[in-house]
């Protein structure tokens, strides 16, 4: 049996002999059932670098939104020297490590696509030196190169019309989350001894090209190992053995992530779950008496401080699809164990501390796993730190757990994956309500006047018949299913050739599960349409071309939002029925098919790439996110709407149901202890019903108004709210943005 | 039997104790001056409910009304004036009685009177009413009058009819500055609420102007115009008055 001094006082056995985290979390955590008496205050050191960092922050907003942009040096695990928040107080810093030499600068990162890397730069006043610029135009094919070549006409123009949109051909796919609690526990050595016997075992000497590909793969993880190895170095550690203390296992760790955001700028990447892990090595500490609880916060607080910092050079078409700078280092705490144990720990609490510690933030994206069975004191909580900073979302564990196990991660804003053993094929979103005026227009594009995808016969009748409707919606979404999974197909292969993610796979099983994870736009407002044409009359008003300019409405109709079934089992319809088309084609790698419910912020986007809708959505407006009811269709109160949406059943969108909803403190009770209180029950009896997802924010609309009116104002500089899947800095949205989030429903009394 | 329903809200943690499915009654007969929902006011319009279909409705919602395997929530009827349907109310939160749900009823009393048929009808509501708000407007009956159009000893007289059955109640005020604030009458109502047994809760409702957009729209003059939502301080010390510590 394998054994390192550094494992001392850790129980379990499999977990020894072959990489197995989850063996070693479940042979050694300890539940903590108390309350939040025991956190600890920032220290000073920590007041110190948070207020650096706060005035880098600052600066950067005053740029317009970026503080420095690398234009010399390709970003690589080892393309810099150490890089400090502040050099004068690098000392205090308990995590270390920087993306580039200087924080928040931003790294040249060309393999996805070296025109959209050189606007990136460029479209904040910086530019790429000519001799790189020459290298991989001329020398180097990269991602967006390759996918480019390969897209078919109809696939470039069901690009072009937004059909299918948002998809990851300009930039990194992320969402691939890599074990990093590997080299806490294991030391890259272990890690790479344990990669190098997979390839002597893959294959058997004939050469398929799943082979091939597989042994250059590994080979790829493999240097990714070593090169891990000399990034630490860099910074004065030696990363080969297991971590001793959790000091360390907080440091070994972040290097993990630290390699995979210096090589890839995934739209999403996110941390994982490592709360219950870490947790096990700050007990170790405590209880051997060489750290304190002031001390065990501080790292913590230092590290969350780092994933606060992750930046990424984007253009500004990507900021339009994903506003406020995110990028999704989702970090989760709570959740249930398979043999029925609580895995909320003291070190949950320390996470969800550092937004007492240093305030609100977007990033990391703080995650509960929740179920109505966690601790009260740990649900109370976190209902009170929702209240009080609005930074932090809910899922539910007691719908996931049965497919994920108990050591799932989320991947992306919602997204749950199997910490190590799994991966997901990024898909972003088909927009089911412009192919339902397809339907309507017979594939004519109602804003970029051009036909889509075969011409077949518009509706020419007066007012809409809901048979011929959906006779004909259901043609289109076996087209949009069609053209949407070939061009994912086609996405991911070049992925995967030109842009492999070799740190995070290398910190994942070889034999690795790959889902297929597509995703619907629109979908609030395909239902309501549906059920106005099929419950009131709706009357088409075409412009001279025959194509529907917008609807009139006679007659009142259920809408999605209000527990009405009638409504809300035309969703539920309209989901199984895109997701079986889905499932009907092949999908690269063999992935399994999944979708998805969220849009982000790109809702807006999609918004304004379609038309007039039968509901009455005026044209080019935004889409509500997610699977949010309409704006302004909710008419019974929030959990009326709770409802509506529980009812989607997750087992088919497997990929997340992301639900947004804002409270108004006075709507939630009078005192403080009460809105606690009730926010728990609330969150209890949306669970308890199947729900997925819960972004949460508590306040009111007028603070909206006024943030946006003098977003200059000390309160507004980290005043956070949570939009579809994420948080973002308000101020940081675009001006498009914050009119949609005014517009969102705010629950209140009255 | 039907019952005319203005609106219903899934979502009300300050109409009751924990979470409540909240339905808002069409019709009220007084015109209290800083009334936020003046859209209630008529006996026409609304939607037409059965009871059993409004409670089915409101039922969907029990797992919200839980907490810690207790239940902590329920059902409230508010208006409008809710006794304006006393026997609607009745059938309803009977099916809600049948499962065993809380039941609450937000009244200003108006309706009230000791007189037979009705009380005959209010005795078989209060049979499956938890707990009755009481939303007291004014102590003084001639400044009552002044208030909402009507006089008071019949609310007067409701509460000490319930406090004799055993009847929970909480006591409501709405505070406006000037109007329903003087000293004399906060003491007066002091008074009477000492002399209840049953009330549970006393609750100073600070007066706000989320209704003035509400009277505009239905273009009807606003009589408190000009006039702002009480300070904190005011706030605290009608509280102070009214002994709101000694009922929480």
């Amino acid at each position: 049996m394998n054994n390192y001094q550094e494992w001392d006082g850790f129980e379990g056995r499999i977990w020894k002999d072959e990489v197995n985290v989850r063996d070693f979390i479940q042979k050694n955590y300890k539940p903590y059932d108390g309350d939040e008496a025991f956190l600890a205050d920032p220290t000073d050191a920590t007041n110190k670098l948070w207020g650096a960092l706060q005035k880098l922050q600052k600066e950067e907003r005053a740029k317009g939104g970026v503080l420095d942009c690398e234009t010399e040096v390709v970003s690589g695990l080892t393309s810099y020297g150490p890089g400090y928040i502040d050099e004068s107080m690098k000392d205090l810093e308990k995590v270390v490590g920087l993306q580039t030499d200087k924080p928040l600068k931003r790294a040249f990162m060309p393999y996805g696509g070296i025109k959209m890397a050189e606007q990136a730069a460029e479209s904040y006043g910086y530019e790429i030196n000519p001799e790189l610029k020459h290298i991989f135009e001329d020398y180097m094919t990269t991602h967006n190169d390759a996918v480019f070549a390969a897209y078919t006409p109809e696939m470039r123009l069901a690009r072009k019309t937004h059909v299918v949109t948002g998809l990851p051909d300009t930039y990194g796919r992320g969402r691939i989350v890599g074990d990093y609690r590997r080299i806490a526990l294991y030391g890259i050595d272990y890690l790479i001894k344990a990669k190098e016997n997979d390839k002597l075992n893959c294959g058997c000497g004939n050469m398929y090209d799943d082979v091939i590909r597989q042994r250059e793969e590994l080979t790829m993880q493999i240097d990714a190992l070593k090169g891990m190895k000399e990034m630490a170095k860099i910074y004065g550690y030696d990363i080969s053995q297991p971590a001793k203390n959790a000091k360390e296992a907080c440091q070994w760790l972040y290097f993990g992530y630290l390699a995979a955001v210096k090589t890839q700028n995934g739209a999403a990447m996110s941390v994982g779950r490592i709360s219950t892990f870490l947790d096990i090595y700050f007990e170790r500490d405590l209880k051997n008496g060489v750290l304190t609880e002031t001390e065990a916060q501080e790292i913590i607080d230092h590290m969350t401080m780092k994933f606060r910092m992750v930046k990424f050079a984007r253009i500004p078409s990507y900021n339009q699809l994903f506003s406020g700078d995110p990028t999704w280092a989702t970090l989760e705490v709570g959740g249930i164990g398979m043999d029925g144990r609580h895995m909320v720990t003291k070190t949950d609490y320390r996470f969800l501390h550092t937004l007492e510690n240093m305030g609100p933030s977007p990033e990391p994206n703080l995650t509960v796993l929740y179920s109505s069975d966690l601790p009260e004191q740990f649900k109370k909580y976190a209902s009170h730190i929702s209240i009080e900073t609005s930074s932090i979302q809910y899922e539910n564990d007691d719908v996931m757990k049965p497919v994920w196990g108990d050591d799932y991660s989320i991947c992306c804003c919602v997204s749950a994956t199997q910490t190590g053993k799994e991966i997901q094929f990024f898909g972003a979103r088909a927009n089911l309500g412009k192919t339902l005026l397809y339907a309507i227009n017979g594939g004519f594009d109602e804003k970029h006047r051009i036909q889509v995808g075969p011409k077949m016969e518009r509706i020419t009748s007066e007012y809409l018949d809901y048979d011929e409707v959906i006779e004909k919606y259901d043609f289109w979404l076996d087209w949009l299913a069609d053209i949407y999974v070939n061009v994912l197909n086609l996405i991911h292969y070049m992925h995967d050739k030109y842009y492999y993610e070799a740190a995070e796979m290398a910190l994942i099983d070889t034999d690795v599960r790959r889902t297929f994870a597509t995703g619907i736009a629109g979908f609030s407002h395909v239902i309501d349409s549906l059920s106005a044409i099929k419950y009131a009359k709706v009357k088409v008003i075409r412009d001279a071309d025959g194509i529907s300019d917008h609807f009139e409405i006679e007659g009142d109709f259920p809408k999605y939002g209000n527990d009405d079934d009638r409504a809300d089992a035309i969703g539920v319809w309209l989901l199984k029925t895109f997701m079986e088309k889905i499932r009907r084609r092949h999908t690269y790698r063999n992935s399994e098919p999944t979708t998805s419910l969220l849009t982000i912020t790109s809702n807006v986007v999609y918004g304004e790439a379609t038309g007039a809708m039968p509901n009455g959505r005026a044209a080019y407006t935004p889409f509500s996110p997610g699977a949010s009811p309409s704006y302004g269709a909710e008419t019974n109160g929030l959990v009326a709407s709770l409802n509506s949406v529980a009812k989607i059943p997750y087992h088919w969108s497997l990929d997340g149901i992301s639900n947004t909803q804002t409270i108004n403190p006075d709507a939630l009770g009078h005192s403080k202890e009460e809105r606690v209180g009730n926010l728990v029950q609330v969150l209890d009896g949306y669970f308890d019903q199947g729900a997925h997802h819960l972004n949460v924010n508590v306040f009111g609309t007028e603070k909206l108004l006024d943030a946006q009116a003098h977003p200059e104002k000390e309160e507004y500089a980290n005043f956070t709210i949570r939009v579809s899947g994420y948080a973002v800095k308000f101020i940081s949205l675009t001006k498009k943005q914050q009119d949609d989030v005014i517009a969102r429903t705010c629950h209140k009394t009255r | 039997m039907e019952g005319r329903v203005h609106s219903l809200e899934s979502f009300g943690l300050v109409d009751g104790p924990g979470v409540r499915y909240v339905v808002f009654l069409q019709g009220c007969r007084m015109r209290c001056k800083y009334c936020h929902n003046p859209e209630t006011w008529s006996m026409e319009g609304g939607e037409l409910y059965t009871a059993k279909d409004l409670f089915e409705k409101a039922y969907r919602y029990k797992t919200y009304w839980m907490k810690n395997g207790k239940l902590n929530g329920g059902i409230t009827v508010s208006g409008g004036e809710p006794l304006l349907q006393t026997e609607f109310v009745t059938e309803f939160f009977r099916y809600a009685k049948e499962k065993e749900i809380h039941t609450t009823l937000d009244t200003a009393g108006n309706p009230f009177t000791m007189e037979e048929p009705y009380l005959s009808k209010f005795n078989a509501l209060m049979e499956v009413t938890d707990l009755t708000m009481l939303d007291f407007k004014e102590i003084v009956s001639d400044k009552h009058k002044e208030l909402t159009g009507w006089n008071n000893e019949n609310i007067v007289q409701m509460a000490r009819y319930l406090s004799d059955l055993g009847k929970d109640m909480w006591i409501r005020h709405v505070l406006v500055p000037g109007l329903t604030d003087d000293e004399d009458g906060l003491f007066e109502l002091r008074d009477l609420i000492r002399e209840l047994k049953t009330v549970r809760r006393v609750e100073i409702l600070p007066y706000h102007t989320l209704g003035l957009e509400k009277w505009k729209h239905l273009n009807i003059p606003y009589p408190l115009e000009g006039i702002d939502p009480p300070t904190p301080e005011q706030v605290a010390r009608a509280e102070e008055i009214l002994e709101v510590e000694k009922y929480h």
